[in-house]
Formats: structure tokens, sequence, C-alpha cells
């Protein structure tokens, strides 16, 4: 499969169409894509986890990360599938054991991600998902925590792109996968 | 090591063989005493442990006190944290589960394998570690997932349903039009402790007109009697944490 947007796929337009798009959410000027209308159809859900595993099955991931909370729920299907551990990246103090944390920055002021220590070794090969990809802050994060305990970021995973907000110039690098761009 | 592929499994949630055995329960387990479920004697632990791996893999056969030989395994991937989030709390740690690919692979199965054929099509998950058993559990049963979330999150119109905390109250909100009347639904978290964000899920599908058929946990403390909250719906779990 050349690329990193799995181009062409016939499942992909039947994911496509799942998608909702609600205007003004969180506020004014956003078009908010909801991918929990993927989620009520099982076959579109099935088929975003499968294009995903499909890709990602051969190449020896040891970890899948999921960002709190949509990550959270494309992530551990993925992990099951190709045989790597699942491990949850989340806010501030959800996460009870002793955990590494980076920060990155919102609109307005700052957010963390932390991630439990311990979880990832050195050396592992990890894939960071997530529903969407917008500025790539969270995203970027992700990949520092990973780095930071001696990982190796193989891909990033998302299921839509913005490509108007330039996120994939932000991955340090490293390639991103998206089965679906919406454009404003 | 032989790779177990259940037959209700769709193919893209076929297994790769589990890696080795997280440091992090290593180290744990030297420092803490045994804190398993209270089904488990030591003894028949240590026939669980003794056995061929072979024993581990078959869900035909149980353990002498009539327990799933895979429920061992699960219980002893869950790290309990002291004092979070505050003291006198002993914590139940599912992260150290998802590190394990064999626990995690065996906590979906033991749940696919008594939900599916029984026509359920809805999995609703509570936020935030519902939504990481629950979509594996949708999936492999052929079932809508519909995740359940604090206030301000979903995007679209929502209902939502008020719940008691120790200090004041919450909400659980769920889409308008996720789910339908007739519909027949799992809830799906990590752990059941006071029932109260439970008893709201289930108030919130009810009120659409959907049948709940069970609500499932992988930990249970039931010293704090959240069953009592779930009105008729019945409760499974994994692992029972006294």
């Amino acid at each position: 499969m050349s690329g990193n947007k799995v181009e062409e796929d016939p499942r992909i337009n039947g994911i496509k169409t799942k998608i909702r798009v609600v205007p003004d959410f969180p506020k004014k000027g956003i078009m908010f894509q909801d991918i929990t209308t993927v989620l009520l159809d099982p076959k579109a859900f099935k088929d975003t986890i499968d294009l995903f595993v499909e890709r990602y099955r051969d190449k020896n991931i040891s970890v899948v990360a999921g960002i709190e909370a949509r990550g959270f729920i494309f992530g551990p299907p993925i992990a099951l599938a190709i045989g790597a551990k699942f491990v949850p990246l989340r806010k501030p103090k959800k996460l009870p054991g002793e955990t590494i944390f980076e920060e990155y920055e919102l609109e307005y002021g700052n957010d963390r991600l932390e991630m439990h220590v311990g979880a990832v070794d050195a050396g592992d090969r990890a894939l960071v998902v997530d529903d969407l990809i917008a500025t790539g802050g969270t995203l970027c994060a992700a990949i520092n925590l990973l780095e930071r305990v001696g990982a190796e970021v193989v891909e990033c995973a998302c299921v839509i792109e913005l490509p108007e907000l330039k996120g994939r110039q932000r991955l340090k690098g490293k390639p991103l996968c998206m089965l679906v761009e919406y454009r404003c | 090591m032989q790779t177990l592929i259940s037959p209700f499994v769709s193919h893209s949630l076929r297994l790769a063989p589990p890696l080795p055995r997280n440091s992090l329960l290593n180290n744990y387990h030297q420092a803490s005493p045994i804190r398993l479920s209270s089904h488990f004697s030591t003894t028949s632990l240590r026939l669980f442990n003794s056995g061929a791996a072979a024993a581990s893999r078959d869900s035909e056969m149980t353990t002498e006190d009539g327990k799933d030989p895979r429920i061992a395994k699960i219980a002893s991937s869950i790290r309990v944290i002291p004092d979070f989030p505050k003291p006198g709390i002993m914590f139940q740690d599912i992260t150290t589960l998802l590190l394990d690919t064999e626990a995690f692979k065996d906590t979906i199965a033991l749940f696919v394998e008594r939900y599916q054929g029984r026509g359920i099509s809805v999995v609703a998950g509570v936020e935030a570690r519902g939504f990481i058993f629950g979509p594996p559990i949708a999936l492999a049963i052929g079932a809508k997932f519909v995740p359940m979330r604090k206030p301000k999150k979903l995007p679209g119109k929502v209902i939502s349903e008020e719940y008691s905390l120790e200090y004041g109250t919450d909400k659980m909100e769920m889409h308008v039009g996720a789910v339908e009347p007739g519909e027949r639904a799992i809830i799906i978290d990590d752990l059941i402790a006071t029932g109260g964000t439970l008893a709201a899920a289930i108030r919130l599908l009810e009120r659409v007109g959907v049948k709940i058929v069970e609500c499932a946990c992988v930990i249970e403390l039931p010293e704090l009697k959240g069953k009592e909250k779930l009105g008729d719906a019945p409760l499974f779990v994994l692992v029972s944490s006294a």
C-alpha cells in the first residue's frame, strides 16, 4: 500500500459518509467532525479498524498508544488484532501510578498528556492513534512521551485529517496515515 | 506457543502471539501481598500456574472452584495502587492488564463468548475506561458502540442524566438518536464501585426504550454493593476484589 493515505480503497467512502459534521461546536466557526456516527454502523466501524490493521499487522508494532478519549475507541481494537500492548495517554491526574508528562499548547494556555512509567520499554515500536489530527499538538506531545522512554514511533494513525491546519508538519518527521480528509 | 483463535472472532480481530509479560507487574508483585478475588484460594492458583499452558487456553476447562482458568491470569494482571485518588482507596489499575496482550485478549473473549448470538445490538461504554473494553466487544458481536460521556463532550443533541458523587453530582450524556426503542443493550465499564455511574447509564438507555440485557465490568468492589443500584439489570463481572 503506497502513500500515507489509504487511497482508493472502496471502504473509505462508506466511512466518510458516516462521519457527521456538527457546525459551531465547541464554539462558533468550528465544523466538528463527529465520529460517533461511524461507531453506530458496525460495518463502517469494522472497516475503519480493518484498514489500519491491514496496514500495521506485519510491521512488528509492539505498542499502540491511544490519546484520551477517542483514541481509546480506535486504539484497542487495533492493538488486539496486531498483538500489541495498548497504552492510554491521558489528561493529568487520571493515571494512578507514577507518570511522566509532556506539555502542549492549546489555543489559550497549555495542557498536559501523561503516560505511566514502565508501560513502554526502550526499543518498543509504537503507533500513536487518535480519531483526528488538527494542529498536531497532542500527537506531537504523544511522540515526545514515547521517544523519551526510548520507543521508536513508527507512524501516527488518525481517521480524519484537517489538512488546512498543517498538523502533519508537527509530527517530528513521523509519517501520518489517515483515512478521510476534511477541507472547509 | 499456540495461539488460540476462537471461532467467533472476525478476521479483523484475529490475534498475534502475545508478548512477554510487562515488567511493571513483575516489579509490583514482588512488593505487594496477594490481593486477588476471594474466589481464588492460593491452592487453586498454584494448580493453575503449574498446569500446562494449554489449560489456560481451553475455554471448556475450569479450575476446581468452577472458574474459567483465564480469569486468574486476568486478575493477576490488575495492579492495585494504594491511596489513589485519595488516602484509603486501593485503586484497581487496569492499565497493566492492557499491557498483557494475552490477558487483554482473554478479557474481551470472555465477554464476547457471553454476549454473542443474543441479539444485542448496542454496546454502551462509560467514559473513559469503558471506551477501551466496549468497542472490541461491539466489533466482535456486530453491535454498535455508543459512548456515554461527561457533560459537553458529545457534539450533537444529547439527553443527560444526573447522578450522585461522594460530594455533589455529575452528569452523563448520550447522543439523541444513537439508540432506538426496542434495541437490546449491554453496558460496559472497567469497574463497578457504588454503581452510581452504571445506574445513570441504565436510566439514560431505558428512557429511550432500550432493554438492558446486562451490565458488564472487569472488576467489582462487592463491599460497596453497587449491584443493588442496578434495579432489574443483572451484573456480570470477571474479578471480584474484596
